[in-house]
């Protein structure tokens, strides 16, 4: 895995659906609907799947290999930054065979700790992801938040994090969002050409229906996101299941339609191995082999892993541990 | 690790919180007895083709012991007071409730039906029953059946192997919440949970004759439809055998309801929620292996999105997991029995003859039991065989419309109305759609939905009556003004 393999050329190309502010909304508006109630039972549905033995030892460890591994307070010291990329490298001391995270995922002005941190851990392949454009809200001026982006790629953050407008795209003005993550995704470019992944984060929540949640799928896939992500974790509606599921099967229409194959990153609240098996479930019978890897699924957590490391031990021993078998960081 | 492959491991439910006995005999009169001809016959497991147990096999002169016992039973039953009646339904239901797991296991066993539907769907919903109709029992009078609503005597009950224990739960419960009594006759290939049923009626305390169950075959069934001590007939099952029970009741003073075939109308317009749509198209026919009467066996989709849902259906279709019923991933069980396989074969080969295109996702079946893939059928019109007759099993057949009027029309044009679905986004559509089907039950944006409190039953060959709800009640009621029969000279004539 690494930041310089893009996505297959699309097929077909992208259509133009984005000459005006009013051709984009009347693509958007014209996708198929999302019916909650039969979207929820679907969600609830792949969440009674039963995996066990084997199976759940391959999610488990997937799972591990997918987390970014995410602190996002407004205490955040160097100190804390370190102690995580420790974890995120050697996520259990006692058992050198647990795979490391995927990413560590910080605020701007701790990617270069970050980046350090890792590299002294030995663990410089484990990517760093910022959060940017003004991070939870969105709301500053385009030029903040493409100068925060920039910033962060400058300090060598592998992988961008970038909130939407949601009040411009609650509006209906869908252009000024595409542009906004056109604009990001432009400001993502490094010297030599290569470029930071970018992740689109809609904040479900505030989006509200899932109808807007598929639009926004669309939207910010056709801009050109690398990934699409559910929300920051600072509201109180996150991840859910179903809004989960709604985004996978539009990445799924989406590559039909062009070829393009775009990640999908669930953040907030999922905090149990159980929960992140349930989301893999859902990728394997959604999307299938193709999206069941680091490089295209990613889970926004902090204390998953450490229950991930549980159930890994009653895996390998035989019993349950407690919360003192696995590190604090 | 990316190129492993994400693959379930098998998750058995455990077959041993089910204790199955060698042999069962005859539920009479509150004990189990041996057929009076001492004939029996053997339950299968359709996935495996194990020899589950042995059953005793019901002749006329059980039928007959059956009844008078019944008959006998009718006289207390009746005169307790309904909040009596409601308590023994509460605590038959709560007894099933907590031999769920138990009885989820065996049916499964004993049907080829996954333990996923079973556990979720089939033991929920028999429970939630027996809990309405407890809650009715002392409420008779507020149900909408006139002044004073007296029972009707015995209940003779026939019902088919699709749902075993549900739709014993659909005749049971109404009928001795009302105050009848019952003789039931489950099918020959699935008896067993009905005799579980037994016993749960036995740990409830439930007096002695209320109710009978009858293990055995077609003609059995036929005794019970005719014994002159039979006051009220409910039959679930083929249309061929319910018209054969509406000429059997036919002049005499016997009520009768009938829940038979149908070829439900599945209709996908062009703004309809895709993803949700395909799920509910799947659910329509590709639950419990589209052993649903109701089920929605054709599938009529606007020609406008056709191909964008039929890739999406064909996509969902691959990823239907078929195999062991007791595996709690499995999607789709085994058939029913060797004779329903080759009645859905040879429906399926007659689709082919006839011209339709036949699919199904590449899926390895099992080599012992009864087994089909999940079938698609396009480029199917009105003429097909596949179109007009009920094929009870896993196969959807694909028709297509221009416009709302013509997809009316098409889901009209059946000799069964039983059920129908439709799909859209647009709210006036689905009522102006709804109000001119002819079905008994219409589902919006949903399939296969099922409540106690909600009636269902069918239009034209799909049968006659209603079960479920305040309807279901009704059934087992004597209209105002009507001689209720178990009293007075009833009884008499019997016991002559």
């Amino acid at each position: 895995m690494s930041s310089e393999v893009l996505p297959p050329p699309p097929a077909v190309p992208v259509p133009d659906v984005t000459s005006s502010a009013q051709a984009l909304r009347s693509y958007l508006h014209g996708l198929p609907g999302v019916d909650a109630v039969g979207l929820e039972a679907r969600a609830a549905a792949l969440g009674t799947r039963s995996v066990k033995t084997t199976a759940k030892a391959y999610a488990i460890d997937l799972a591990i290999a997918m987390i970014d591994l995410t602190t996002l307070e407004g205490a955040d010291t160097a100190g804390k930054v370190r102690a995580l990329c420790a974890k995120g490298v050697r996520p259990d001391p006692t058992d050198r065979t647990a795979p490391r995270v995927a990413a560590i995922c910080v605020y701007g002005d701790m990617v270069a700790t970050a980046k350090e941190a890792l590299a002294a851990a030995g663990g410089p392949e484990v990517h760093v992801a910022a959060v940017a454009t003004a991070f939870p809200s969105g709301r500053a001026a385009r030029a903040v938040k493409l100068a925060d982006t920039a910033e962060a790629v400058a300090a060598g953050a592998d992988e961008i994090d970038m909130v939407i407008d949601r009040g411009a795209f609650l509006s209906g003005r869908y252009l000024d969002v595409f542009e906004e993550i056109q604009a990001v995704k432009a400001a993502c470019g490094r010297p030599d050409g290569s470029r930071a992944h970018l992740k689109v984060i809609f904040e479900n929540g505030e989006l509200s229906t899932y109808d807007n949640i598929r639009r926004c799928s669309w939207l910010a896939m056709l801009a050109g996101a690398d990934f699409i992500k559910t929300s920051t974790g600072k509201v109180g509606v996150n991840a859910t299941p179903a809004n989960t599921l709604v985004m996978l099967e539009a990445v799924r229409d989406f590559r039909r339609a062009t070829g393009v194959q775009v990640g999908v990153k669930p953040a907030g609240g999922i905090r149990t191995a159980k929960d992140a098996v349930k989301y893999l479930v859902m990728v394997n019978e959604t999307l299938g082999d193709d999206w069941l890897s680091p490089q295209w699924f990613r889970f926004g957590a902090s204390s998953l892993l450490n229950d991930l490391l549980m159930q890994r031990q009653k895996l390998s021993t035989g019993r349950y541990s407690g919360p003192d078998y696995v590190t604090v960081d | 690790m990316a190129h492993q492959k994400f693959a379930y491991a098998p998750a058995p439910e455990s077959r041993a919180v089910v204790e199955l006995a060698p042999s069962y005999g005859l539920f009479i009169d509150g004990e189990f007895a041996e057929a009076a001809d001492g004939r029996v016959f053997k339950s299968v497991s359709p996935s495996s083709e194990e020899v589950l147990a042995e059953v005793a096999r019901a002749g006329e002169a059980d039928v007959d012991r059956a009844v008078r016992a019944a008959r006998k039973a009718f006289t207390k039953w009746s005169a307790l007071p309904g909040a009596e009646r409601g308590k023994y339904l509460f605590r038959i239901a709560r007894v099933l409730q907590e031999r769920a797991r138990e009885l989820a296991v065996l049916e499964s066993l004993d049907n080829g039906k996954p333990i996923r539907e079973t556990r979720d769907v089939d033991l929920p919903l028999v429970a939630a029953h027996f809990f309405y109709y407890a809650g009715w029992a002392d409420k008779l009078e507020y149900a909408g059946c006139g002044p004073n609503p007296r029972p009707l005597g015995v209940a003779g009950q026939v019902i088919p192997w699709n749902f075993p224990l549900l739709m014993l739960a659909w005749k049971v419960a109404p009928a001795l919440a009302a105050g009848n009594t019952v003789v039931l006759k489950p099918a020959e290939t699935t008896p067993l949970s009905a005799l579980f049923f037994a016993d749960v009626c036995r740990q409830a305390g439930l007096p002695r004759g209320v109710v009978n169950i009858l293990t055995g075959y077609g003609d059995a069934g036929a005794a019970l439809v005719a014994h002159e001590g039979v006051d009220k007939v409910a039959f679930t099952g083929s249309t061929e055998v319910g018209k054969a029970i509406a000429r059997t009741v036919a002049g005499s003073r016997k009520k009768v309801t009938l829940e038979l075939g149908g070829k439900a109308a599945n209709i996908v317009f062009d703004d309809a929620p895709v993803d949700q749509a395909v799920e509910g198209i799947v659910n329509g026919i590709f639950f419990n292996q589209g052993h649903v009467c109701c089920a929605g066996s054709r599938l009529l989709v606007q020609e406008s999105v056709q191909e964008e849902v039929l890739d999406a259906l064909k996509r969902r279709m691959a990823t239907l997991r078929v195999g062991d019923p007791l595996d709690k991933n499995t999607d789709i069980g085994a058939i029913n029995s060797a004779e329903q396989l080759a009645r859905i074969t040879a429906l399926a080969e007659a689709g082919e003859a006839e011209g339709a295109e036949r699919w199904a996702p590449p899926c390895e079946l099992p080599r012992s039991g009864y087994w089909f893939a999940p079938t698609l059928f396009t480029g199917v019109t009105q003429a097909h065989r596949i179109a007009r007759e009920e094929i009870f099993g896993p196969v959807l057949s694909v028709l297509t419309f221009r416009t709302p009027a013509e997809a009316v029309e098409k889901a009209n044009n059946t000799p069964y109305g039983l059920s129908a679905g439709i799909w859209t986004e647009k709210g006036s559509r689905i009522l102006a759609v709804a109000s001119r089907l002819r079905a008994g039950v219409v589902w919006a944006n949903t399939f296969n939905k099922f409540d106690p409190t909600s009636p269902f039953g069918g239009y034209k060959e799909s049968g006659y009556g209603r079960e479920g709800g305040r309807h279901g009640l009704a059934a087992y009621l004597a209209e105002p003004g009507e001689a209720a029969g178990g009293r007075g000279e009833g009884e008499g004539e019997l016991d002559r």
